[in-house]
């Protein structure tokens, strides 16, 4: 069998030496030169012009579709998990096949559904032919990317929605990247195997052995630079000075205890987007947060931190 | 030997299968250790760590066991040598040994031959190093890789360095609750919700099901949907609690706005329970204690959040609750924690004090009556699971024994 595994020869290397003579290197024809870590890893996606990527999940991209393997991504909202998705298909230039898990979700409608009420219909009320049972089995995201000729991604945005079953109720499907269906009898197995992205929100734990089959990255929240040029990607002719007094304020008002949800790039974007059109000056954002409702959409966060009335912000704890 | 970094992960907490460790070792023998900037210490961590929780243990005993070699080169060393021959640990448990399937092996090993075959060409043709600089430049923004930091700082820092930042200390499961960790955690209480209640009629199963048979009727059943878990919650407040009352509240408001219990109670009480319990601590109006306990049977859940911690004759004495004026009764603070303990279906105890100050004598006598969990994402993990009957898990990484 397997020569690394030296216990199963019946050898035991009972201390360094023999480890070292070499018994086990008769598996591997020679010695290793130097430098041999230092070439050129299969890369395949590093970010788009739409979507910067930190090198850290860059890498853990490019191993999980090099090595095949369901990649797992997980992050506070906004911090771009689904967004990934779109940057990753389009990177490696293949079609993207999402698939929006809600809490009613269950494994098996991504992979087909048996359209039976139609086939009564049909039964009853028109005189198509019955019997081919092929006709009414209508294939979910899943079954869609499986049976694809050409290498595919698959988005499978928020698992954690579902129960807790779905994702164990996953791992035949994704670890052989085939299924069939019970109806037709048929097994469909995929031609090239997709490109599998997981995105999770945290609502609920993830069953171990569904995470050890996964590459894991958690997307940290972006630090002022990186937000810096993510802002750039979406609003390139934003001026220096406004952009840095709003991440001042942004970045402020996420450290603030009070509030329940913390403001997030998107909601970022969209108010830098609303300051520049109503051509508020740099200097209004010292005391105050206009368009605030932008950044915190529960009414009680506001309150928190800003008087209503004035515009003015309540207390300012740096 | 690198191969001690596998045993060293496991000893510091981190469940990592072989199987995770071989996906590893096939990752490094496809030359990924080296892509581009990134480094292995991100590499090991994409494929060996699955949750966000432990990115700090990972970090600790990542800087713990290369600690020293400051030098990226040096760790690519170590794995260099180790890859030259690569022994798999002889201490492999049987389950271990059924987890490899053989397929994976041979895969990986003429993957591995396959990689040395087109090194040594490429190493004649004087072409590596290839891969480490001239990368496109970052995202297409126009800027270079070099100028990315992982952390904050510039770049060029080494893997240890950046471990050692404990940049993911705040995402630590063992840590005492953050309050946005807290809603995320309480719907860990859900999971009460399995394995409960008789099996209920799935229509849509069975409407599905009947009309692919042809109209013949065929019942599915499954478990029930609807959480049958009533839950009391009492939490201390005040006293020593302070420090803690934040937490405590926004634990509070988070189970309330949970309406995925059948009946949700809760009360407050100070220190220990003594005779009344409290729905509004700071006018100290609430029911008698007696009432509540009533209305408690083998339905209910009680979840206890304090810190255990209160002079023993609180907890002892007859009256103890006398001398806070709440009390009128001789029954002891002790006395009413065992008839909490008896009446619901199953208990604990949440301590927002760390585990190694348990062993103060009220805490440990309070721990004989109530299965007692640090208030962290891994305690409450460990409490639902014990709540829900299984078995404990004592091994919960970061846990102090
Ligand atoms: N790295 C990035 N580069 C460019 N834009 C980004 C990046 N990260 C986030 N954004 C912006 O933030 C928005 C939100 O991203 P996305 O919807 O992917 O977040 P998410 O993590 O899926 O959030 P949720 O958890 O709420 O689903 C995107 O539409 C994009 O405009
Ligand atoms: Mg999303």
């Amino acid at each position: 069998m397997f020569p690394w595994l030296a216990e199963r020869d019946g050898q035991r290397y009972d201390d360094e030496a023999s480890r070292r003579d070499g018994r086990c290197a008769a598996s591997i024809d020679a010695r290793v030169p130097r430098g041999m870590l230092r070439t050129m890893a299969p890369t395949t996606f590093d970010g788009t012009a739409g979507y910067l990527v930190a090198p850290e999940l860059r890498d853990a991209v490019n191993v999980a579709i090099d090595l095949e393997k369901p990649l797992l991504i997980k992050g506070e909202p906004g911090t771009g998990k689904t967004r990934l998705a779109e940057a990753v298909a389009e990177s490696i230039g293949a079609p993207l096949f999402v698939w929006n898990v809600k809490s009613t979700s269950k494994a098996r409608d991504g992979l087909y559904l048996y359209d039976t009420v139609a086939r009564l219909n049909d039964a009853r009320f028109n005189d198509r032919d019955i019997r081919d049972i092929r006709q009414y089995i209508k294939y979910g995201p899943l079954g869609r990317a499986l049976l694809s000729d050409e290498r595919v991604v698959l988005l499978i945005d928020e698992i954690d929605k579902a129960d807790m079953e779905f994702p164990n109720d996953l791992l035949h499907e994704l670890d052989r990247m085939s299924f069939s269906v019970d109806e037709t009898g048929e097994t469909i197995t995929a031609k090239k195997r997709p490109v599998v992205i997981i995105t999770s929100n945290n609502e609920k734990e993830l069953p171990d052995a569904f995470l050890r089959r996964c590459v894991f990255h958690f997307i940290a929240f972006p630090d002022e630079e990186l937000m810096k040029d993510i802002v750039r990607v979406h609003q390139p002719d934003v001026e220096d000075k406004l952009l840095s007094s709003c991440l001042v304020r942004f970045y402020w008002l996420r450290k603030q205890p009070d509030i329940k949800k913390r403001p997030s790039t998107s909601e970022l974007i969209d108010w830098i987007a609303a300051l520049r059109r109503a051509g508020i000056p740099v200097e209004r954002l010292e005391g105050e947060m206009p368009f605030v409702g932008l950044l915190l959409k529960k009414e009680a966060d506001v309150e928190a931190l800003v008087n209503v009335k004035t515009g003015k912000l309540r207390s300012i704890r740096q | 030997m690198f191969i001690g970094f596998f045993f060293h992960l496991r000893a510091r907490g981190l469940k990592v299968t072989l199987t995770e460790w071989l996906s590893l070792v096939r990752a490094l023998a496809r030359g990924h250790e080296r892509a581009q900037l990134g480094t292995f210490y991100a590499l090991a961590r994409a494929l060996l760590v699955k949750k966000e929780s432990h990115y700090d243990l990972y970090d600790r005993a990542f800087a713990e066991w290369f600690g020293g070699l400051e030098d990226q080169y040096a760790i690519d060393e170590q794995i260099l040598q180790w890859l030259e021959n690569p022994v798999l640990p002889r201490e492999l448990t049987d389950e271990e040994r059924a987890q490899l399937s053989r397929m994976d092996l041979e895969t990986l090993q003429r993957e591995l031959r396959e990689r040395l075959r087109t090194q040594r060409e490429r190493h004649d043709g004087g072409s590596h190093w290839v891969g480490t600089g001239g990368t496109s430049p970052f995202g297409h923004g126009g800027r270079n890789p070099q100028g990315i930091r992982v952390g904050g700082a510039g770049g060029g820092r080494s893997a240890v360095q950046i471990a050692g930042e404990r940049r993911f200390e705040n995402l630590r499961g063992d840590r005492v609750l953050d309050v946005r960790q807290l809603g995320a955690a309480l719907r860990r209480l859900r999971r009460l919700a399995r394995d409960q209640g008789p099996e209920e009629l799935d229509i849509d199963e069975t409407v599905d099901k009947s009309a692919k048979s042809g109209g013949e009727i065929e019942l599915v059943l499954r478990p029930p949907r609807k959480n049958r878990v009533k839950l009391l919650l009492l939490m201390d407040v005040g006293g020593s609690m302070d420090p803690h009352a934040d937490t405590c509240e926004r634990l509070f408001s988070a189970a309330h706005q949970a309406t995925h219990f059948q009946a949700f109670r809760h009360y407050f009480f100070h220190n220990c329970i003594y005779d009344r319990l409290y729905t509004d601590i700071s006018r100290y109006q609430g029911p008698s204690t007696d009432d509540v306990l009533k209305q408690i049977d083998k339905s209910w859940t009680l979840v206890i959040v304090g810190d255990a911690w209160m002079g023993p004759y609180e907890l002892g004495a007859e009256a103890g609750g006398l001398a806070w004026g709440v009390s009128m009764s001789r029954t002891s603070g002790i006395e009413w924690l065992k008839r909490f303990a008896e009446r619901p279906k199953a208990s604990a105890w949440l301590n927002p004090e760390p585990r190694r100050i348990w062993n103060a004598p009220t805490v440990s006598v309070i721990r004989r009556v109530f299965p007692m969990f640090e208030l962290t994402l891994d305690g409450l993990s460990a409490a639902v699971e014990h709540l829900r009957g299984a078995r404990l898990v004592h091994t919960e990484p970061g846990a102090v024994p």
